[in-house]
């Protein structure tokens, strides 16, 4: 676990910085293609990500 | 039209009225230099999450990242990648960094690097690097505000110098009297504008034009019959270029003497942690202003200069008062990072350049990085005066690439001491070189094509050159080591990183 945790700041590079992954057009959502509504889903799993991150450190030092 | 000016100018007023009443912030005595530059590093987290918001996401991010968007399609869209993948950088970099700033009382990045590695031309390369990589950058708030005021004018660009000149002078004014607490109280008046006209134009544009569907299949049309056509999807030949700018932007992201001010104002390290997760709510709402740009195609907004196409698109379809609301929400954009990117500078030159050819390296005195805000503030916008626009946008890019090339002695210096500091220095210097010399023969663009294998990859300058220092750094370090030359004295100890 101890070093399992970077993983999580590793994963956002991953999901965007690999195009052929994403740009496509579909599926769409609200009429927007997938190249767009995918790179934006990632700001907020990258917060959720790192949210994750800070809350499992602060919990080691704390105890 | 009338309505839109007068918002504005009330606007204008009421930042630069809490801009001076922030110097009675929680009694502050000013006269110290960690009061006046960074605020008595009392920062708690929702302070500092408008400050870095204020510092980060600036005017000219949110006029030049659609102006992108409407110029190139989607290579544009970079700017949400690395506004995504900063924040990871910024967790792990930056809460080290705030720990041993803290512990030894740093103010900036080269006062970090002087300790580090007892290294005069080190430390000074480091300075003069953020100097010189800031100054494009407030230009460039400059040219945001520029295109708001110019459209009041009949007189185009040259209409708008008046009123921005009063405007700097104003931004001046309050951040020599209240430094840092100025633009942390204006981020506040800042953020609510942005945030409430982004989320108006995002509803109700689109809407207007037919939805998002329509949006886009019409953008992709236009973009296609263009004289020099482009997409709404990137081409195969674009994805390492869309990934290296999207890359090398983030590496130097938290490096610039703006943002490094700005951190060392937090209260603690759980400030700058916390702020890491929270900060990218503001990268959301830029992906969705960069999508502006294709609502500007869509709508047939004809700019002569891309800069002017989200105050057209605001003008277009919004009431007159609205439209100013979404004006002040541009130039106190440009206010806040203008006045901090002014005091980063200014403390890197007090404290690493003037200390260091001072005769007797006396403490830094409050009033020489006041007057040097000053200096800053006023050659920033004499660039503006003397410098066309293209050529400001040119050297903001190239401005990140020499930027990036104190990346290995400040950031990998955090974790490690086996570079030479002399060994730096020449790779700080090989990119430097590295840097002009594409940004030169490529005739100043980002991107410059390196032909290898028989194959080609274009991509971003500033990743380029900062391989070149990388390679160069370690290579001489090896040497000097096997040569077994002194590395310096370093006065950091383990215990001031924990």
């Amino acid at each position: 676990m101890h070093r399992a945790r970077y993983v999580l700041l590793v994963l956002p590079f991953v999901g965007t910085l690999i195009p052929p992954i994403y740009n496509h057009a579909r599926p769409a959502l609200f009429g927007m293609p997938f190249f767009y509504w995918y790179q934006l889903a990632w700001v907020l799993v990258t917060a959720a990500l790192l949210g994750i991150f800070v809350g499992v450190t602060r919990e080691r030092r704390n105890g | 039209m009338a309505s839109a000016a007068a918002v504005l100018s009330v606007a204008v007023l009421a930042a630069t009225a809490l801009g001076f009443g922030a110097a009675r912030w929680g009694g502050a005595n000013l006269s110290q230099l960690e009061e006046w530059a960074l605020g008595g590093r009392s920062f708690g987290t929702v302070v500092s999450w408008f400050l870095l918001g204020g510092d980060l996401y600036t005017a000219y991010t949110f006029i030049a990242v659609p102006a992108l968007v409407y110029g190139v399609g989607a290579l544009g869209f970079f700017a949400v990648p690395y506004a995504t993948i900063a924040y990871p950088i910024a967790l792990v970099v930056l809460s080290r960094f705030w720990v041993v700033a803290r512990r030894r009382g740093y103010l900036t990045t080269a006062d970090f690097v002087r300790d580090r590695y007892g290294d005069r031309a080190l430390e000074i390369a480091v300075a003069l690097t953020g100097v010189v990589a800031a100054l494009p950058y407030i230009a460039l708030q400059l040219v945001g505000m520029r295109a708001v005021f110019a459209q009041f004018s009949t007189l185009g660009a040259a209409g708008a110098l008046p009123a921005l000149t009063i405007a700097f002078v104003l931004l001046a004014a309050y951040t020599y009297v209240s430094g840092l607490r100025a633009p942390a109280m204006i981020a506040f008046v800042k953020d609510a504008l942005i945030y409430a006209t982004v989320i108006a134009a995002i509803i109700v544009i689109p809407a207007k034009l037919g939805g998002w569907e329509h949006v886009f299949s019409s953008a992709e049309a236009a973009l296609a019959r263009r004289p020099h056509p482009s997409s709404i999807y990137l081409a195969p030949g674009q994805y390492f270029t869309y990934a290296s700018m999207a890359f090398g932007s983030a590496l130097s992201l938290f490096i610039y003497p703006h943002s490094i001010t700005s951190v060392l104002a937090a209260r603690s390290r759980e400030v700058i942690r916390r702020n890491a997760a929270l900060l990218p709510i503001y990268s959301l709402l830029l992906g969705l202003l960069a999508l502006l740009g294709y609502c500007a195609v869509a709508a047939r907004i004809g700019a002569n200069d891309a800069s002017n196409v989200v105050p057209l698109l605001f003008a277009r379809f919004f009431p007159g008062w609205f439209a100013g609301l979404a004006d002040a929400a541009v130039v106190i954009g440009a206010l806040v990072p203008a006045a901090i990117m002014c005091i980063g500078a200014a403390n890197l030159f007090a404290s690493n350049v003037f200390r260091e050819f001072s005769p007797e390296r006396s403490p830094v005195r409050t009033l020489v990085a006041k007057l040097l805000t000053l200096a800053i503030a006023a050659f920033a916008l004499l660039v503006i005066f003397f410098v066309p626009v293209p050529f400001a946008i040119d050297f903001q890019l190239l401005g990140g690439a020499l930027m990036l090339q104190i990346f290995p002695a400040f950031v990998l210096g955090l974790w490690t001491r086996w570079f030479h500091p002399k060994a730096l220095f020449a790779g700080w210097a090989c990119g430097l070189a590295a840097s002009c010399a594409m940004a030169i023969t490529s005739g100043f663009n980002a991107n410059y094509t390196i032909h290898v294998f028989g194959g080609s990859l274009t991509g971003f300058i500033a990743l380029y050159s900062l391989v070149v220092n990388l390679l160069v750094a370690t290579a001489l370090t090896a040497l000097l080591r096997a040569r077994r030359l002194s590395g310096g004295l370093d006065r950091t100890t383990a215990a001031d990183y924990a």
